[in-house]
């Protein structure tokens, strides 16, 4: 089902946008690219915060814009969170969450505020004024504002992108819970792998301008051919079910189609489902079975596709049966290995993320 | 206290610095707000005008508002067709030369608050369901408020305090035009130098305490802020 139509052309000062999209009407969708290369500015467009001179628009079957109308932001069944929040200052956080709720009509108010409220744990800053809050705790706010108004359709730019590390993982686990809580499509803007990893069920890659691929997270990130992750942070994204956990050892194992792998204890209970992230430079290739190794994780693979990665690297794509992976290692090992699709070999593991 | 006709000077230009504040909070703000949002070529030429007051001569200024509303100057012309003769030597003429020539003092600190609130949180009142005029109502205006009180003392200040484009356009009537300013000249040409500083004494206390006022709030608005 489609949620969402969008065709925009636009040429802006130095940079020129060219998108023709359909977004799934469930489910987090990340709009995913470099710096430039036009994700808030497609996001804004839906907004109708910028108007391209060329574009046509439908959310959930109304028109938001053709050639003929274009429907003004404050008319669109929207929400929007900023990456710089913006709040209102002049408002203590209450009236921050009410300045929107107040000016919907009491008959489309779907969403609760004290759930809201809730999801999002700002219960105790009620009566805060913005400059009296952290930054995880201003973009919480932000986002149960833009909540509060019953959006058909909630966009997100880049909402954590403005936190250092630590206040990112306190604010992510609330967007983990949006998504399992709301039945609204969100468009989410981002340039960090992980968080997209962790959110995204739809991707959208874009690279100047014009969208280079999309599909789901798992199949475009043990795709080799994309700038998904550049250099270091390339990788695989396994969706997982925990098997057991080893107490005296303090590990856990999860399962996936065609291998499975220990890591350090985690809390999920057995039968949970989980996301894994392997990077391609925490794996390395041996044609043999090793014994006397400290890795544990050492799974059978057939090699599908082998890439040059810069001067002196290789990516290799794995097939683990019925599970992608991919292993960097240098040029010289492929010679010396003899690597060439078809070829059985030993995958070894070095780390292993949960996420 | 003071005698009858310096307080009648003292009365004229309270009601005239009040009249010419609220007028050109009017008028100001919508210049300012424009100029603070528009990208438009006659942006520069606007605020030039503008800014005019700031450079030129005041008798420059009243010169030329006396001409226009002069008999038949072209403002003159409009006056009278709508049969409320001419402007110079009245009240109304002493309030339309004070708006001109306090125009920037109240449009510059207004435009500087509007600017400085930028476009974002306007886009966000937008994304919820805010109009274009709630968002004005709402956001800009709370937001601007130390603008508004910087752009108002100014303007009423500078209104009390201006003399040369007074003395073209209203000349010198007493009760009708005859503001503080112009009534010290006329004391100190006549030699009246007790009575001329009985009113100079209270214009400097007052631009004093006014100033005054202004820099403790600016200071106490940029603390809150910090």
């Amino acid at each position: 089902m489609t949620a969402l139509v969008a065709r925009f052309r636009h040429c802006y000062p130095g940079f020129g946008l060219d998108v023709d999209v359909r977004l799934p009407a469930r489910g987090v969708t990340a709009l995913f690219g470099p710096s430039g290369s036009g994700k808030t500015t497609l996001l804004r467009l839906i907004a109708g915060l910028e108007k391209a001179a060329d574009g046509y628009l439908t959310v959930g079957g109304a028109v938001w814009q053709d050639a003929n109308h274009f429907v003004a932001t404050h008319v669109r069944p929207l929400g929007y969170v900023f990456q710089d929040a913006r709040l209102f200052p002049h408002l203590d956080v209450q009236r921050n969450l009410e300045y929107g709720l107040r000016r919907v009509p009491p008959a489309s108010r779907r969403v609760s505020l004290d759930g809201v409220i809730d999801l999002l744990g700002i219960g105790p800053l009620m009566h805060r004024k913005p400059d009296r809050l952290s930054g995880g705790e201003r973009q919480r706010v932000a986002i149960a504002r833009a909540l509060a108004v019953s959006p058909s359709l909630l966009l997100m730019d880049e909402p954590l992108a403005a936190l250092d590390q630590a206040r990112k993982q306190e604010v992510l686990p609330y967007l983990e819970r949006l998504h399992d809580a709301l039945e609204i499509p969100v468009v989410y803007v981002s340039h960090s792998i992980d968080e997209v990893a962790r959110l995204a069920d739809h991707l959208l890659v874009l690279d100047a301008g014009r969208v280079s691929a999309q599909g789901t997270p798992a199949e475009l990130m043990a795709r080799d051919d994309l700038h998904l992750a550049r250099g270091d942070e390339i990788g695989s994204l396994i969706e997982a079910t925990v098997a057991s956990h080893d107490d005296a050892y303090q590990l856990t194992d999860v399962v996936f189609p065609g291998g499975r792998v220990s890591l350090p204890r985690q809390a999920a209970a057995v039968g949970e489902r989980v996301r894994i992230r392997i990077m391609a430079r925490d794996v390395s290739l041996t044609l043999a079975a090793q014994t006397g190794t400290s890795i544990i994780n050492i799974l059978l693979a057939r090699v599908t596709r082998i890439a040059e990665a810069g001067p002196s690297q290789s990516l290799v794509a794995l097939d683990l049966g019925g599970t992608a992976i991919l292993a960097r290692v240098t040029r010289k090992s492929v010679d010396a290995l003899g690597l060439n699709p078809g070829l059985a070999v030993h995958a070894q593991i070095k780390g292993v993320a949960i996420l | 206290m003071f005698s009858a006709a310096n307080l009648a000077a003292i009365v004229l230009t309270l009601k005239l610095a009040s009249v010419v504040t609220l007028l050109l909070l009017l008028i100001g703000t919508p210049i300012a707000w424009w100029l603070a949002n528009t990208r438009s070529w006659l942006k520069p030429p606007v605020e030039a005008v503008v800014a005019l007051p700031f450079v030129l001569p005041p008798s420059v200024l009243g010169f030329y508002l006396l001409v226009s509303m002069g008999p038949n100057g072209p403002v003159g012309h409009v006056t009278q067709a709508l049969g409320l003769g001419t402007l110079p030597f009245t009240f109304a003429g002493l309030v339309v030369g004070s708006v001109f020539y306090s125009l920037p003092f109240v449009v510059q600190p207004i435009q500087n608050a509007f600017a400085a609130i930028g476009p974002g949180l306007l886009e966000a009142a937008a994304t919820l369901r805010a109009r274009p005029w709630d968002r004005f109502a709402t956001v800009a205006l709370p937001l601007a408020r130390p603008g508004f009180v910087t752009a108002a003392v100014l303007g009423f200040a500078h209104t009390v305090g201006e003399f040369g484009v007074v003395l073209m356009v209203g000349g010198n009537i007493p009760g009708r035009t005859q503001v503080v300013s112009v009534q010290i000249y006329d004391h100190v040409e006549a030699l009246e130098y007790a009575q001329a500083h009985e009113l100079a004494i209270v214009l400097m206390a007052f631009s004093f305490a006014t100033l005054l006022l202004l820099y403790a709030v600016n200071r106490r608005v940029a603390a809150l802020g910090a």
